[in-house]
């Protein structure tokens, strides 16, 4: 049996204490759970110690919404298709990505600070984009945001064709086959699974209470807010201690607000990218030139009537014409 | 003037004619397009054809698409209240395409609206714009075809 270090023994310690008590935390009375408001989180890198409290949290919290997938998987159509599958107690265990069992893991960068090398921990998970992509694009709906700025996937209706993962700019869906509707409709020919990622414990929120991760926190890492006040609290304490801010502009706003010591550039180019580990890339707003085209649509009837009243009323002239001017 | 016969009304609209199925191919193939099927059945892997599996491509030619099938429906129902009303009935069958065109219309522009920011729909109403923009695509299909089988035009001349 591996032995723990002491850093280990305190980090899993610190997870289990801490998720224990995140059961039941009640969101601060001046949000509102129920006023619909957009929310948002506040994520302070220069408070995160890596204890993985957050990541255990929402395991727990979650667990119950964890695929249970249906084994053997149905053969599928044509053989490019491939299942995805991390329900094996192995990859279950896994927490260095994000998976459909790991909704949250720390990621790690080591960068150089005034000439000292520094690690830095933080949480990574769906961002909840203000108009997300992947709920944008789903084509059946399943991807949904909600008007308290929650984005989720219904794992009901899901059928895993893995399209929010294409669209969404940090890939954070993840798709595990086997379980959901598709297996109902044409499992061989159509879907694969269920997408699954963060919904920021919408349920935890309904009741009234702190998502699991901000609860368990021991640092108080992470804060929820309405997002006009995060981004003010982000934005004073930018101003007071020189931090750089991520997620405020990125994909046209999202509602997970990043707050570090040291540039994200800096940042990005440390950490581990690839399936299930988001970049701190900068992000143009995907859905900006569909926004500009659906104006367009706007106009589109007027010009189309303004286009044939014009055709005839050339017709008329040139027919007037032709008759010489007579009646 | 000349009296305009149903010929040279024909000749006249040639234009419309080429530019609804061009237009209807394409919402068709870009709509089909928004579900990921395209790369999984090699479709994308025609050379010519890779467009089909790029989700943002695909969406931004439908609302473009979209865009102008509503400046063609608009200029057409211009005309013919316009001009040839007075000469020509819509047939039935020209009821059931309009029928169906606008059930699409109106659940394509609710699509559009729930993809703005700031504008939420209720996930119950979202699938059922979803769902209902699909099937009225898939009977307007069908209902197309049959119609170009059996030579069903849109205008009849009215008797004297």
């Amino acid at each position: 049996m591996p032995l723990l270090s002491r850093r280990s023994f305190l980090k899993k310690s610190a997870a289990i204490a801490c998720a224990a008590c995140a059961s039941q935390v009640p969101l601060p009375n001046a949000i509102g759970a129920q006023s619909g408001r957009e929310l948002a989180t506040l994520i302070d890198i220069g408070k995160c110690i890596g204890c993985e409290a957050c990541v255990e949290a929402c395991r727990d919290a979650n667990a119950v919404k964890y695929p249970e997938p249906v084994k053997p998987f149905p053969k599928m159509y044509p053989s490019r298709v491939k299942a995805a599958d991390w329900s094996t107690a192995e990859k279950r265990d896994v927490r260095d990505r994000l998976t459909p069992y790991n909704w949250v893991y720390i990621q790690e960068a080591t960068v150089n600070v005034g000439g000292r090398e520094k690690t830095f921990t933080f949480p990574r998970r769906c961002m909840h984009c203000q108009n997300p992509p992947c709920a944008d694009l789903c084509p059946w709906g399943a991807a949904r945001k909600f008007k308290n700025g929650i984005t989720l996937i219904d794992p009901h209706i899901c059928l895993g064709g893995r399209k929010c993962q294409v669209v969404c700019p940090w890939d954070i869906p993840q798709r595990q086959t086997g379980v959901g509707l598709y297996l109902d409709l044409l499992p061989q020919f159509a879907g694969n699974g269920v997408m699954y990622k963060c919904d920021r414990c919408y349920n935890r929120i309904e009741e009234g209470e702190l998502p699991a991760c901000i609860a368990a926190c021991p640092e108080e890492v992470q804060t929820i807010g309405s997002r006009s006040n995060i981004i003010k609290t982000a934005h004073d304490i930018a101003a007071t201690t020189g931090a750089y801010v991520y997620g405020e502009t990125e994909n046209g706003g999202t509602n997970t607000i990043y707050l570090s010591p040291v540039p994200f550039e800096t940042l990005n180019r440390s950490i581990d990218k690839g399936p299930g580990r988001p970049h701190f890339n900068p992000v143009k707003d995907q859905m900006a030139h569909a926004d500009n085209l659906a104006k367009a649509m706007l106009i589109a009837p007027f010009a189309g009537l303004a286009a044939a009243f014009g055709r005839m009323y050339l017709t008329a002239k040139r027919a007037g014409g032709r008759d010489g001017g007579q009646p | 003037m000349k009296p305009q016969t149903a010929s040279n009304h024909t000749a006249a609209q040639g234009l419309i004619k080429p530019a609804y199925v061009i237009l209807l191919a394409l919402m068709t193939l870009s709509g089909m397009a928004q579900m990921p099927i395209f790369k999984r059945y090699y479709i994308a892997d025609i050379p010519g054809f890779g467009w089909l599996a790029q989700f943002y491509v695909t969406h931004i030619l439908h609302y473009a698409g979209a865009t102008l099938l509503l400046f063609l429906f608009f200029y057409c129902i211009g005309v013919y209240f316009g001009r040839l009303r007075r000469r020509f009935n819509l047939t039935g069958s020209a009821y059931v395409r309009i029928a169906l065109l606008t059930a699409i219309a109106v659940t394509g522009i609710f699509r559009v609206l729930k993809n703005l920011p700031d504008v939420v729909f209720s996930p119950g109403f979202t699938m059922l714009i979803d769902i209902s923009h699909l099937a009225f695509m898939l009977t307007l299909m069908v209902c197309g075809t049959v119609f170009v089988i059996l030579k069903r035009r849109w205008l009849a001349e009215k008797s004297l």
